[in-house]
């Protein structure tokens, strides 16, 4: 996808993920909204996945580590073709595969179970691993949420992907610098985020988690050539695209009415 | 038990290239054949089991058959949540084999033991818990775990344990082994208490009693067919196992009991109490200290034959 077609896709995304949660009142809006640029870079540029194929054991593996951003990783995939688009409409309905975190193989493209945090980057490093055992030259991206990394799992994980020389695993942390109830840096000593992953073997880079082009970049240099796993600090704002949502962490747990839905999505030039 | 494993695991992993064993940073010289003939494919995960457990699975979720391995309550207990979450509800084939279970590593002290992870493990859905009595029944229960499509757990004692068997017994997951036929009681064995189990029944013997031993070595799914017929057979059936009275193969067979009153036998559990132990000493101590001995096991049985009361542990 061009560069143009990628902004669309971003605004089509974050429109949806609004819709959904509105439609359905699930929580976690901001926290979808933030990573919805790395889910376009992924799938719109990086990952090696043909949608057709979701279960080719050579494609490349992306695991959202923060599940509760599963309406954007829905959304991204149902607009990538994975499955139908009406789908969506089910989301978090009675008897719907898409629940408000992504559940074992509940539609094609969701390669785990996730919603309990600090567990994507072992899924994904075991996956990483996987690939050097099989000979498949397959590459494996895991998004986490910077609350995420509070997680002991997700540091031990960090340990031993340098150890095991690891270099087909990247991490993208998705750092909005909020967590459920305060500012991540403060709840926990997580800053400075990008000299703790260096610290900890990896080739860590910042880069504006919003820049579409900047994050594809990134992601497709994997493995880059350092012999390490990779980690992209994602600079990222909670609730982005919409200016009254905008850091605002209020929307970790609020849900949109009419209203707002109707205005944020002509904020987002989508009516 | 801990060399059968160790043996097995070599040879499996040199037949099915799909084999990957994952260590909690244990089992030093252990595996170095195992390392010759399968290389890559032994992963010293270091002193982080959670990790190693989500690592596990995500191989799993590859077409690996990953094995985890470290100390009983270290790859059971603390990375429960990963084995709920990775494992269990993905219903991937990750086999997680403890080793030093029970009261193995007594003189280690509480930490080191486990008495609960039984209980633990088996409620979680997709899980199979199987509990191998002897060096024998560890090398059959790995091979059967690997042909499983989904999570196992197999219990490991240490090593130089007793053998029971003579000759491999015909094994498959969920169904009872009748090492010893009786008649007048019907001692239910799961796991390391096995070669104690054999000479409790020599007591019995002596004591004019004819008692029947079964290896049930499949804590979940549990044997149904033969506890039906136990229950309809004998006037009384014991469990016994190195782990609680609570949750384990006691707690599993008084919750299968439950659902099928229409019994002539009463059931006895033996195993260990609801408390920690404070006192150093070594696996006999610890044993004797909760009654898995030959003469706790005769005495508890005896008694309720008696006295219709259950065993109470007023210590």
């Amino acid at each position: 996808m061009r560069g143009k077609d990628l902004e669309g896709m971003a605004r089509r995304i974050r429109g949806k993920v609004i819709e959904m949660s509105h439609r359905a009142e699930t929580p976690h809006l901001g926290s979808a909204l933030s990573c919805v640029d790395i889910l376009t870079a992924a799938y719109g540029s990086v990952l090696r996945i043909d949608p057709g194929a979701p279960a080719d054991p050579g494609r490349d593996r992306f695991i959202l580590s923060k599940g509760h951003a599963a309406t954007a990783l829905y959304a991204a995939l149902a607009f990538h073709g994975f499955f139908p688009e009406s789908l969506l409409d089910t989301y978090a309905s009675h008897g719907s595969r898409l629940e408000e975190h992504p559940t074992p193989n509940c539609v094609p493209g969701v390669e785990a179970a996730t919603g309990s945090l600090g567990h994507g980057l072992p899924l994904g490093l075991g996956m990483a691993l996987a690939s050097r055992i099989q000979e498949r030259p397959y590459r494996v991206y895991v998004t986490m949420s910077d609350g995420e990394c509070n997680e002991g799992s997700s540091w031990e994980a960090a340990m031993m992907a340098p150890a095991q020389g690891v270099v087909n695993l990247c991490a993208i942390v998705d750092f909005n610098r909020w967590q459920a109830t305060g500012r991540s840096c403060e709840v926990m000593a997580l800053c400075p985020l990008r000299e703790k992953w260096q610290a900890f073997g990896w080739s860590a880079t910042e880069v504006d988690g919003h820049d579409v082009k900047a994050l594809a970049e990134l992601m497709q240099r994997v493995p880059d050539g350092s012999g390490k796993p990779v980690a992209i600090i994602a600079n990222t704002v909670k609730g982005k695209g919409v200016s009254f949502m905008e850091d605002d962490n209020n929307w970790h747990y609020r849900v949109p009415t009419a209203d707002e839905l109707s205005a944020a999505r002509k904020e987002l030039g989508l009516s | 038990m801990r060399n059968a494993f160790a043996s097995e695991v070599t040879a499996l992993a040199a037949a099915d290239k799909r084999v990957v064993l994952l260590s909690g940073d244990i089992g030093n010289r252990l595996f170095d054949k195992l390392k010759a003939t399968a290389p890559g494919r032994f992963l010293n995960c270091g002193v982080a089991e959670a990790n190693m457990t989500g690592v596990a699975a995500g191989m799993a979720l590859c077409g690996l058959r990953p094995i985890t391995y470290t100390i009983t309550p270290f790859v059971t207990t603390r990375c429960l949540e990963q084995i709920r979450v990775d494992i269990c509800y993905q219903n991937v084939p990750v086999i997680i084999v403890g080793t030093g279970s029970g009261l193995s590593y007594a003189s280690l002290g509480t930490t080191h033991h486990s008495c609960e992870d039984i209980a633990f493990l088996r409620v979680l859905p997709n899980m199979t818990v199987i509990c191998p009595g002897d060096a024998v029944e560890v090398r059959l229960a790995l091979r059967a775990a690997l042909q499983h499509p989904g999570p196992v757990y197999i219990r490991l004692g240490k090593k130089g344990e007793p053998i029971v068997h003579a000759s491999p017994p015909p094994f498959e997951i969920g169904k009872g082994i009748v090492i010893r036929p009786g008649r007048d009681v019907c001692l239910l064995s799961a796991g390391t208490i096995l070669p104690v189990v054999m000479q409790a029944a020599d007591r019995f013997t002596e004591k004019g009693l004819s008692a029947q031993v079964v290896s049930l070595h499949t804590v979940k799914p549990l044997d149904e067919a033969l506890l039906a017929e136990a229950f309809r057979s004998f006037r009384i059936v014991v469990t016994i196992e190195e782990h609680s009275r609570l949750g384990g193969l006691g707690g599993s067979v008084a919750e299968w009991l439950s659902d099928h009153p229409v019994t002539a036998g009463r059931l006895c559990r033996i195993g260990t109490g609801d408390r920690f132990l404070h006192e150093a000493g070594s696996q006999d101590d610890a044993r004797a200290y909760f009654g898995l001995t030959p003469g706790g096991i005769v005495a508890q049985t005896l008694a309720m034959m008696e006295t219709g009361e259950a065993h109470v542990d007023r210590r």
